[in-house]
């Protein structure tokens, strides 16, 4: 069964790498995208029937995945992140029924390849769940957060488009710089694809033995070779790269070193791509968008925060407390992942009302949207670096 | 009051923009091509009064620029606080300010005396949440009430000048003989897409969602809603939260229900996971070790009746429950949950043996909660406990204890025999044994202990949560009111012979186009045109 679903989960992958060229396709063909005509055009229409199929796929994998586990597949990064690009796709569907924008298509998947692609990376064993998360209300409370996000994210990304379209590429602006640094950033993401994959295809492990901040021994195996190596390391594996520095007992040595290498990797590869198109990144992409009515953009934006916030809402704040009255015996803890969804929450409420009062549209309000979602991403992997808190049951 | 007389005949609330009837600008600084139709050009108190001091406070708080910058300043000190972990959530055995700066360096210095070790509980934390709670009651009856007026007494006939000022409009000449059929027609289409209409000779008004309007009051309702039960909580009797370690075996009052309920903690359980579960969790448990399935405390709940000072009170069984994470015990209000363990000594067994032989003359097991002073093992034997330390320390070169958990037992024996009738005295603890008056012939040899576990159990009672449910409910429904339906308008007007026909949306001007486009195609009349984009499109230009 757990075979069954990762073959599932492979299959949509797959899927919507297909389903990118046809909305690519989609989009060489001529006409504006804008209110009258689109949703016409055959190579659309497949690449939307593609993603559906997709969508089937995933929700394959998520279904046999649940039945092998015996708890739904919500409870380790592996999980959530699938769970997310699910969510993502989700909310593609719904407003690819509403717009029928093919542009849309083409970059909401290629950010859904790539954190399935991330997602991937994370231990993929079934977990048995501890004492505090045998709760309906964690099952409920995740997959309602997913969803909100997943919908959120959609703003994001009709964002990025009307930045990539929008963004002057001619003159030095601050805008341009940051728009570049958010390409970067998804380039780095999936140096981290690459690298993981490459040494986990030829199974490195090296073994090193270090001092914590206890003063206790301790081992640790990397999946990498070190570059950044822990307080006091010794190698144990033999034929294993020494690390190059060694990082104080306070960090988690193994962490930044995958960080390291996604850098590294990332930088390379857009260090190469600089080399040989002599354009950034955003300004080679431009032409891809360059149909897309404006309107349409800030409007899809717009609606999935305004779709999104309140199943957020339910799914973060609220189903969220009432799992947490019966786990922890409290609403609200001010633990730091509660204290996250909380700015989440606040900072699309700012969002909303500086559209509204003070008319923050097109380019400001894109902005905002990509804030946004840098804020949930670093909640998303903020909450996997302090999980191990909520481990440690035993003391309170 | 100074009121505002509209050449329409309507009398206006002194501040009024656009007149509350037909919409023609009353205030004539108001030149921009396109209306801002934001509350409807009504008199809004912030907008009118600016002199008192009160006026002033309101017109600070019902500012959205200032609520905005409230919320952000929440939102970036809330994050501040996730750097180092609050104070609440370590067990710290040091003074806070000595563990932030010693294991954070300077920057743990600058965090504790800022304040932020204990953020969410402070006074200026509170004011900033409260700041905001303020913020929202008075921003939203700024602009609530003047809205609710002057939607409710809007009339389809509208002045030219107030149509054409809309962000959508268009106008064309048409025939007596189409222009009948023209404006039947498009009411007819109107209706079908669910517009409701309001018709004044050749004046007509089709709206729809007006009610999504109300959304953001709606919610603004329900988070105060929930600020006051927040509030609430500090009300003596709203909320409980006690702590209880309670051992096996043991009865004791339940800590906050002023001794009406006791708990009998039967017996505490830890289950871990193993293959027969499922299968599927083999990797895991090979990669991770033991992982906990269950802890679990099975208890009895007795209430206590009606007793005299210094009577022991008589106990009424109310229930048999087990006490899992994520299964409270409940009862009058009150939930009890599983929270943490311990696992301590509970007695230990000693034997008396003579050194030179190691033949053992009998064994004593001493309960750690109450030594005996005097075990006789029979034949002549006997010991006796001269003091004992529950958790032993020397202190000042004295021993002494440090509580009265037996977290490090230690006694003094005197061991009496037959051939030392007098006893010899041994101090003995988990590490040593010390023999005060030299060498003896006799030892006390450990022989095994026995532990119980404790449960850590939280007493809690929250009755303000129901007011908690009741906001969330209420902020939930406003936000879908105001955000999953927009209020449209489409004004139409006959005059002359010439056809004026505009549109207003509060949101999604892109989805409202759309729509109007299908009405409007094929009646002959022209697609209505967004003048925001032509006279961005002009300033562009020029
Ligand atoms: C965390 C606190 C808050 C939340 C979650 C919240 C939520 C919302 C939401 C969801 C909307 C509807 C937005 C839309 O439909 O696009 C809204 C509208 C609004 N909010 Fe808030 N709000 C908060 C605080 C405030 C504060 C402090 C103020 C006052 C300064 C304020 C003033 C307004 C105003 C004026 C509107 C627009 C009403 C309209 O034009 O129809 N809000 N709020």
């Amino acid at each position: 069964m757990v075979e069954v679903s990762s073959h599932f989960l492979l299959a949509s992958f797959i899927i919507f790498l297909f389903a990118i060229l046809f909305f690519g396709g989609a989009i060489r063909q001529k006409g504006l995208e804008n209110r009258k005509g689109n949703g016409k055009r055959v190579s659309g229409k497949l690449g939307f029937l593609l993603t559906i199929i997709g969508f089937l796929s995933q929700l394959g994998y998520f279904i046999t995945r649940w039945i092998a586990g015996g708890h739904a597949p919500v409870s380790n990064m592996f999980e959530f992140a699938t769970f997310f690009s699910m969510m993502l796709v989700l909310g593609f569907l719904i407003f690819y029924y509403l717009y029928r924008s093919a542009v849309l298509g083409l970059f909401t998947l290629s950010v859904t390849v790539i954190i399935i692609a991330y997602g991937s990376m994370f231990p993929k064993e079934i977990t048995p769940l501890i004492p505090a998360l045998q709760s309906i209300w964690l099952k409920i409370h995740v997959m309602t957060t997913a969803a909100g996000q997943g919908i959120l994210a959609i703003s994001f990304v009709a964002a990025l488009i009307y930045l990539i379209k929008n963004v002057n590429q001619s003159g030095i602006t601050k805008s341009r710089f940051w728009l570049e640094t958010v390409m970067y950033i998804v380039v780095v993401s999936i140096g981290f694809v690459l690298i993981s994959f490459t040494f986990s295809a030829i199974d490195y492990k090296a073994q090193f033995e270090w001092m914590n901040k206890d003063g206790f021994q301790e081992t640790y195996t990397y999946y990498l070779p070190a570059i950044a190596g822990p307080n006091e390391g010794v190698l144990l594996t033999e034929g294993r790269m020494e690390p190059l520095f060694e990082l104080p007992a306070n960090f988690n040595a193994k962490k930044v070193n995958t960080v390291v290498w996604s850098f590294l990797i990332g930088t390379i590869l857009y260090g190469l791509f600089r080399l040989i198109t002599r354009k950034r990144l955003a300004h080679v992409i431009r032409p891809l968008v360059k149909n897309i009515d404006d309107n349409l953009l800030d409007e899809i934006s717009y609606r999935s925060v305004l779709i999104g916030f309140p199943i957020f809402t339910l799914g973060a704040l609220i189903f969220g407390m009432i799992w947490a009255r019966d786990a922890w015996s409290r609403v609200w803890a001010w633990d730091p992942k509660e204290v996250w969804a909380l700015i989440t929450w606040l900072f699309y409420a700012a969002f909303l009302h500086l559209r509204l009062s003070k008319g923050w549209h097109g380019e400001k309000s894109a902005w905002l949207a990509v804030i946004g979602f840098a804020i949930i991403m670093f909640n998303l992997i903020f909450v996997n670096l302090v999980i191990a808190g909520l481990h440690s049951y035993a003391s309170p | 009051m100074k009121e505002i007389k509209c050449e329409c005949g309507h009398v206006n609330p002194n501040g009024t923009v656009l007149c509350e009837s037909c919409g023609k600008v009353l205030d004539e600084k108001q030149q921009q091509p396109i209306l801002d139709m934001r509350y409807e050009g009504t008199a809004r108190r912030s907008q009118t009064y600016k002199r008192t001091i009160i006026d002033k406070i309101w017109n600070f708080f019902s500012s959205v620029k200032v609520g905005v910058a409230l919320i952000i300043i929440t939102l970036i000190v809330s994050a501040l606080g996730t750097i180092f972990p609050q104070e609440k959530h370590l067990s710290l055995t040091v003074p806070a300010e000595i563990y932030y700066k010693e294991r954070y360096g300077w920057f743990g210095k600058v965090y504790y005396a800022l304040g932020f070790h204990d953020l969410y509980g402070s006074l200026w934390y509170e004011l900033l949440i409260a700041s905001i709670g303020v913020s929202l009651v008075i921003c939203s009856l700024d602009r609530a009430i003047p809205l609710y007026r002057a939607l409710k007494k809007q009339k389809p006939k509208k002045h030219v000048s107030f149509l054409k000022r809309q962000r959508l409009f268009a106008e064309t000449d048409l025939h007596d003989a189409d222009e009948k059929d023209t404006f039947n027609l498009l009411k007819e289409r109107l209706v079908n897409k669910r517009y409701r209409i309001m018709e004044d000779g050749e004046n007509l008004l089709a709206e729809k969602g007006r009610f999504s309007r109300w959304g953001p009051y709606v919610n603004h309702i329900g988070l105060i809603i929930v600020l006051i039960g927040v509030m609430l909580r500090s009300v003596p009797g709203f909320y409980v939260d006690e702590w209880m370690m309670i051992k096996e075996g043991e009865t004791k009052t339940i800590p906050g229900t002023d001794k009406q309920y006791y708990l009998t903690n039967h017996q505490f359980l830890i289950e871990t996971y193993d293959e027969n579960d499922n299968e599927a969790y083999k990797e895991a448990l090979e990669n991770q070790g033991a992982i906990v399935k269950n802890y679990q405390s099975n208890v009895t709940l007795y209430k206590a009746s009606e007793s005299l000072p210094g009577e022991e009170p008589k106990l009424t069984k109310l229930k048999d429950y087990e006490i899992r994470v994520n299964e409270p015990l409940t009862f009058d209000g009150f939930s009890i949950y599983q929270m943490t363990y311990k696992n301590e000594l509970k007695s230990m067994t000693f034997g008396l043996m003579e050194k030179d032989t190691n033949e053992i003359f009998g064994q004593v097991t001493i309960d750690l909660d109450g030594p005996k002073r005097i075990y006789d093992l029979g034949n002549g034997y006997q010991v006796e406990i001269l003091s004992y330390f529950p958790d032993f320390e020397f202190s000042n070169g004295e021993p002494s204890t440090k509580s009265g958990d037996p977290n490090n037992p230690a006694f003094a024996f005197k061991m009496i025999t037959p051939d030392k009738r007098d006893g010899e005295l041994s101090f003995t603890s988990i590490q040593q044994t010390i023999e005060p008056f030299g060498e003896n012939k006799y030892k006390m040899v450990f022989q095994g202990a026995d532990t119980v576990y404790y449960s850590g159990l939280t007493v809690r009672k929250n009755e303000t949560l129901w007011i908690l449910a009741l906001g969330g409910t209420i902020f939930l429904i406003g936000v879908i009111q105001g955000s999953f339906w927009y209020h449209r308008r489409i004004w139409v007007k006959v005059v002359d012979n010439r056809f004026y026909i505009a549109g207003h949306t509060n949101k999604n001007w892109f989805g409202f186009q759309k729509e109007i486009d299908e009405i409007v195609d094929g009646t002959g009349l022209p697609f209505l045109i967004d003048q925001s984009k032509k006279s961005r499109e002009k300033v562009n230009e020029g």
